[in-house]
C-alpha cells in the first residue's frame, strides 16, 4: 500500500472526461472555489470543443474556434490537465483510478463526465469502410474523406442529429437521403403532422426522405458502393452510410467498478448527481436520472452546476437537479422547427389547437390543459417566431389568454409576450441558467446596456437563441425605470437615422446645415455629420468631396484612404471579384516599390498598400488611375468586395461562373453608400470556397441557378447568413439584391450591419422575404428604380478628385509649407516598412512635431 | 505676442480644418462658418498633435459641439478637444495648445506662441 501511494498523484477532485459538460464543471467549480486541487483526465488528444456547432467545421470554421478553452486557461486555473489519458478502471473502495499507461490517481471526490457514443444498429455489413458515425471531430474528418470519393450518401436515423448529419452530407455535395425506421421524422420532438410537413419541406430542399424503413443489411451495390436492403423488400444504393440512430452512455467505468447502472445503460444518479457511491458523481450524457438520459447540453450544464455547488459548499449547498426542459428551437436544413413540452398531447384530457398554412408551409400546434388555462406543449414547423413567447407560457405555467389560438394565428396583432409580465423566476437563457430576476438585478446594480448585461450575466452567450427575448427584457426594464431607450442619432438630432432620411427626402434638403437649422441644434458632431453625409450620398449620389459635404466626412472619406495609427494612410484599389491581370499586378507592385509602401493581401481578395503620406496619395492614385484602377472604397461605409472562388471556368466542381457573377455584382454596387460597410461573395458550387454564408449578401451557385443568402457576418459578432431564396436566375437575383440593399439603406440605424438590422427587423427574415419577394409593401419597383439611378450615376471618387484642382489642394500636410510630417517615420521589418515606435522615434532624436522633410523619409 | 501671416482665407475649408506651420510648430486651423451665419464665421487654432493617438492628425478631425462647447473630434480615437481651451473632454488631464488667431484683409494671422488656456476660456 505504502508503495502504491508514493507513485500516486493525489487530487482532491478528480474529473474523468473533458467534453462540454466536463469543461463546464471546471468553470463552475473555479467560479466558486479557486483553492482545491483538481485533476482532469481526458482520453482524447485535445481539449473540450463545442459539439453543438461541430457541423460548422464543414462550412469552414477552423477547429480552433470550436475549442471551449485553451491549455493555458487550465494552467491559469491551476487545474492539472492530462490529455491522452485513458482510464482503465476505478477502485471505489480505495478511491483510486488506474490508467492504461500505468499511472494511478487518488481522489477524495470523483466526477464522471464520460459522455456518450453513437449507437450503431446491429445491421449486417455495418462495419464496412464507408459506414460512419457523426459525433467527434475525427468522425467529421472521416466523413469528409469518404465524401470526396462518393456521390450518394445515406443517413440512417431521422432524428434531430440525423437531419443535421444530412445537412452536412448535402453541404459536402452528395446526393443525400435520410432513412428513418419510424413512420415520421423527429418522432421525439414533433407530432405526426409536423413530422410530415418537415419531411415535405426537406424533400423540396433536395434531400430524399424515406420513413417507415427498417434496414436489414448493407450489401455490395451495383451502381454505387453499397446497397441498403429494407424489410419491405425495397433497396437503396449509396456510396456512404452515416449512422445517427441515437446515443448510448459511456458507462463502462461505472459498470466495472460496481456502480449501479440502468437496465438500458447510464450510471444512475440522484438529485445531487451522486452515484450509488456517495464519493462519485456523474454528469452529462453518461448519467441516468429517473430512468432518463439527457442528450442536450443544457441539462448537462445544470448537472455540472449542481455538483460544483455540492463539492464547494458541502452542507450549505442549495442546488439540486430536478430534470430539464427538453424544448428545442432550431433550423434543420434551413427549415425552422420548434418543439415544446408535451408535443403529442399525451396528458390526459389535453386539448390541441392546430393551424396550417399549406401555401407558406407553416404548421403550428398548441397543446393546452383540460381547463384551457395552461400551455402544455407546442409544435412549430416552418415558422418559429412565436417560440419564445410559447416557451415562457409553458415553463412559467402562466395563464393563457382567453383565446389561446391567437398565439399561433398569423397577423392577429400583439402575440409576443411583453417581457414585463414574466415572473422574476422565468428562465431567459437556459444555456447559462439566467433568470429574468438575474437580469433585473444587474440593471438594478447599474448595468445599463445590453452588451454589458450579456457580459456580466452570460445571458445569450451560449446558443444565442434568447437574444431577442433578452433585449426586450432589458428594454422594458429600462423603460419601466424611466431610462429612455433612445434611438436619437446624437445630442444634435432627436431623430433616428431612418427618420432623418424621410425628412431629407420629403423636404428635399440637400445640405447638412439646412437639415441642422431646421431639425437639429448645436453644431453637429462626428456622429451626425458622417451619417447625414452618407444619407445625402445615398439619396443624391453626389461627389462626396463637393464643397458643402467636405466637413461632414470622416477623415477616411475626406482623403479617400484609410488613416493608420501614425497618421499615414493605406490604399486599396478595387480588384473586382479578386480577378487581376499580370500587368495590373505589376503596376501595383511598381507603385508600392516606388513609394516604399508596405504590402498586405486582404481577406477580401485585394491588396492593401500601407504607409502613404497624405501628400503622396494623389501621386499614387494618378499612377493607379492611369493604369485602369478605380478606388476600392475600403475607407467608406459602402460596398467593399465581392469575393469569389474560381468557379466553373476552371474548377472541376464549379457549376456556374462565380467570378463573372462576382465582377458583375461588384461593378453594379461599387460606391453605394450605406449605414455600414457591405461585403459580398459568390461561390461557384456548394463547397462554398468563397465563404458566402458569412457575408451580408452571399450567393452560391446551384445546378439550376443561384441560391441567395442574406445578412451573414464575420468579424467580432459572427452570424451565419440566412437562406433567402433558391435557384434564382441572374435577373431575379439582381432585382432581389437591389431591393434588399435599398430597403436596408432606408431602414437601418447608423453603423448597423445587415446582420443586426435583420435581427432587429420586426418579423425578421420572413418579413424581409415578404417585402422583397412578394412586394408586400408595394415598394419593390421604387427600390429597384432608386438602386438603378445610383448605379447609373457611379463615378470613381479618385478619378474625380484628380480632375479637380480645388479638391487636390487638400492633399498637403501644411497649407503654407511643402514640408512633410516628420512624425511619420518607418523602420524595416521582414524586408518591408512599419511605423516606428515612440521609443524608436526618440532614438532617432527627432523633435516632434516638425523637422524638415529629407530624402530618407521618402525613399 | 507677434502675429504671423500664415495663409489666405481661400486656403481654408469651410466647417473643416487644415494644418499650418507656425514657428516650426504644427497647428490645426479650423474655420467654422454655418451657412446661415452670413458673415465670415469664426477661426480656431490648436496644436495638431493628438496626445492620445500620438500623431499629427487633429486638423483632419470633424468639427462639432458637445453641449455648448465647440470641439474637434480626433480622427484616430474620437476624443473631443475644446477649440477654445484645448482641453480633452474625455480626459481633463490632457490638452492641446491653443493659438491666438485673427483675420485681416482676407489673410489669416496666428500668434507664434500658444496662449494660456485661462485667458482663452475667459
Amino acid at each position: 500500500m505504502q508503495q502504491t501511494f508514493q507513485d500516486t498523484v493525489k487530487a482532491q477532485i478528480l474529473v474523468i472526461g473533458n467534453g462540454m459538460v466536463g469543461h463546464h464543471f471546471i468553470e463552475q467549480l473555479r467560479q466558486r472555489d479557486a483553492g482545491c486541487s483538481v485533476t482532469v483526465l481526458c482520453g482524447e488528444p485535445q481539449l473540450a470543443y463545442d459539439r453543438v456547432y461541430l457541423s460548422s467545421y464543414f462550412t469552414g470554421t477552423p477547429f480552433s474556434e470550436l475549442l471551449m478553452s485553451t491549455e493555458q486557461w487550465y494552467q491559469e486555473q491551476q487545474v492539472d490537465l492530462q490529455l491522452n489519458c485513458w482510464v482503465e478502471r476505478i477502485v471505489p473502495t480505495e478511491r483510486l483510478v488506474y490508467c492504461r499507461d500505468g499511472r494511478v490517481f487518488s481522489y477524495e471526490k470523483l466526477v464522471l463526465a464520460t459522455g456518450s457514443y453513437p449507437f450503431v444498429p446491429p445491421i449486417p455489413g455495418n462495419d464496412q469502410p464507408h459506414c460512419l458515425v457523426y459525433r467527434t471531430l475525427q468522425d467529421l474528418q472521416n466523413i469528409e474523406a469518404s465524401a470526396a470519393q462518393s456521390k450518394v450518401g445515406v443517413v440512417i436515423g431521422g432524428g434531430l442529429l440525423g437531419l443535421e448529419a444530412a445537412n452536412a452530407l448535402k453541404q459536402l455535395g452528395l446526393e443525400t437521403h435520410v432513412v428513418e425506421f419510424a413512420p415520421q421524422l423527429m418522432a421525439v420532438q414533433l407530432d405526426q403532422a409536423g413530422g410530415a410537413l418537415l419531411a415535405q419541406k426537406i424533400q423540396q430542399l433536395g434531400v430524399t426522405v424515406h420513413t417507415g424503413k427498417a434496414t436489414q443489411a448493407i450489401a455490395p451495390g451495383t451502381q454505387y458502393r453499397y446497397q441498403l436492403q429494407f424489410a419491405d423488400g425495397s433497396r437503396l444504393e449509396t456510396d456512404l452510410v452515416l449512422f445517427s440512430a441515437g446515443i448510448r452512455p459511456y458507462d463502462q467505468l461505472g459498470r466495472s467498478s460496481g456502480l449501479v447502472v440502468g437496465e438500458r445503460g447510464g450510471i444512475v444518479i440522484n438529485d445531487l448527481c451522486q452515484t450509488s457511491d456517495p464519493s462519485i458523481y456523474a454528469i452529462g450524457e453518461c448519467a441516468l436520472w429517473q430512468q432518463k438520459i439527457f442528450g442536450l447540453v443544457a441539462p448537462g450544464y445544470q448537472m455540472a452546476r449542481v455538483v460544483a455547488d455540492r463539492l464547494v459548499n458541502q452542507q450549505q449547498a442549495t442546488l439540486t437537479f430536478s430534470g430539464a426542459d427538453m424544448s428545442t428551437k432550431l433550423k434543420l436544413l434551413g427549415v425552422e422547427v420548434g418543439s415544446i413540452g408535451d408535443t403529442h398531447a399525451r396528458t390526459p384530457g389535453a386539448m390541441s389547437y392546430l393551424f396550417t398554412d399549406p401555401k407558406a408551409g407553416h404548421y403550428k400546434k398548441l397543446v393546452v390543459s383540460p381547463n384551457g388555462k395552461k400551455l402544455l406543449g407546442a409544435v412549430l414547423v416552418g415558422d418559429t417566431s412565436g417560440y419564445d413567447t410559447l416557451l415562457q407560457y409553458a415553463l412559467n405555467e402562466m395563464p393563457l389568454p382567453a383565446n389561446p389560438e391567437q398565439l399561433i394565428l398569423p397577423a392577429s396583432g400583439q402575440t409576443a409576450l411583453p417581457a414585463l409580465v414574466l415572473p422574476d423566476s422565468a428562465t431567459i437563457c437556459s444555456c447559462h441558467n439566467v433568470a429574468k430576476g438575474d437580469i433585473v438585478g444587474a440593471i438594478g446594480a447599474g448595468v445599463c446596456d445590453l452588451a454589458s448585461i450579456k457580459h456580466c450575466t452570460k445571458a445569450a452567450t451560449g446558443c444565442g437563441g434568447c437574444s431577442a427575448l433578452l433585449k426586450s427584457v432589458v428594454d422594458e426594464e429600462l423603460k419601466a425605470r424611466g431610462v429612455e431607450v433612445s434611438n436619437h442619432l446624437c445630442e444634435h438630432f432627436a431623430y433616428s437615422r431612418q427618420e432623418l432620411l424621410h425628412l431629407i427626402q420629403v423636404e428635399g434638403l440637400t445640405t447638412f446645415y439646412q437639415i441642422l437649422s431646421q431639425h437639429g441644434k448645436g453644431h453637429g458632431c462626428e456622429i451626425c455629420k458622417p451619417t447625414i453625409g452618407s444619407l445625402l450620398a445615398s439619396v443624391y449620389n453626389e461627389y462626396v468631396l463637393k464643397k458643402p459635404h467636405v466637413g461632414l466626412q470622416d477623415t477616411n472619406d475626406t482623403f479617400l484612404a484609410n488613416m493608420q495609427k501614425d497618421g499615414s494612410y493605406s490604399i486599396v484599389p478595387r480588384i473586382a471579384g479578386g480577378e487581376i491581370t499580370a500587368d495590373k499586378l505589376i503596376v501595383i507592385g511598381q507603385v508600392a516599390k516606388d513609394f516604399n509602401l508596405y504590402c498586405k493581401i486582404t481577406g477580401g481578395q485585394r491588396i492593401d498598400l500601407f504607409g502613404a503620406r497624405l501628400e503622396q496619395l494623389p501621386q499614387i492614385w494618378r499612377l493607379l488611375v492611369d493604369a485602369g484602377f478605380e478606388t476600392g472604397h475600403a475607407y467608406g461605409k459602402s460596398l467593399r468586395t465581392v469575393k469569389s472562388c474560381v468557379g466553373s471556368t476552371w474548377c472541376r466542381y464549379g457549376v456556374q461562373d462565380s467570378v463573372g457573377q462576382a465582377i458583375a455584382i461588384e461593378n453594379r454596387y461599387k460606391g453605394l453608400r450605406a449605414p455600414h460597410k457591405i461585403k459580398m461573395a459568390v461561390s461557384g458550387c456548394t463547397r462554398e470556397c468563397a465563404e458566402a454564408q458569412s457575408k451580408d449578401i452571399g450567393i452560391i451557385a446551384t445546378e439550376r441557378g443561384w441560391n441567395l443568402y442574406v445578412c451573414g457576418n464575420g468579424g467580432m459578432r459572427p452570424r451565419h447568413a440566412d437562406l433567402f431564396a433558391t435557384d434564382l436566375d441572374t435577373n431575379t437575383l439582381i432585382s432581389y439584391i437591389d431591393r434588399i440593399l435599398m430597403f436596408y439603406i432606408k431602414t437601418a440605424d447608423r453603423l448597423t450591419r445587415t446582420s443586426v438590422w435583420l435581427e432587429k427587423l420586426d418579423g425578421g427574415l420572413a418579413y424581409l422575404q415578404d417585402v422583397v419577394i412578394n412586394d408586400s409593401l408595394g415598394i419593390a419597383a421604387e427600390l429597384e428604380a432608386q438602386m438603378q439611378r445610383l448605379a447609373g450615376t457611379y463615378a470613381c471618387e479618385w478619378k474625380a478628385t484628380l480632375d479637380d484642382p480645388q479638391a487636390l489642394k487638400r492633399f498637403r500636410h501644411f497649407v503654407n509649407s511643402d514640408k512633410a510630417d516628420s512624425n511619420i517615420l518607418f523602420v524595416e521589418e521582414r524586408a518591408q516598412i512599419r511605423p516606428a515606435t515612440a521609443e524608436e522615434k526618440q532614438q532617432f532624436q527627432l523633435q516632434i512635431p516638425v523637422k524638415n522633410l529629407t530624402e530618407e523619409s521618402i525613399a | 505676442m507677434s502675429f504671423q501671416e500664415i495663409c489666405s482665407l481661400d486656403d481654408l475649408v469651410e466647417n473643416s480644418g487644415v494644418c499650418v506651420l507656425v514657428a516650426e510648430q504644427q497647428v490645426a486651423l479650423f474655420w467654422l462658418r454655418p451657412d446661415d451665419s452670413g458673415g465670415t464665421g469664426e477661426l480656431f487654432a490648436v496644436g495638431n498633435f493628438d496626445p492620445v493617438g500620438g500623431a499629427n492628425v487633429l486638423s483632419r478631425g470633424i468639427l462639432g459641439s458637445v453641449g455648448d462647447k465647440l470641439v474637434v473630434a480626433s480622427p484616430l480615437y474620437k476624443q473631443h478637444f475644446c477649440l477654445r481651451t484645448g482641453q480633452c473632454l474625455q480626459d481633463p488631464s490632457l490638452s492641446v495648445p491653443v493659438y491666438p488667431v485673427m483675420l485681416s484683409h482676407h489673410k489669416v494671422l496666428i500668434g507664434s506662441q500658444p496662449v494660456a488656456v485661462d485667458a482663452v476660456a475667459a
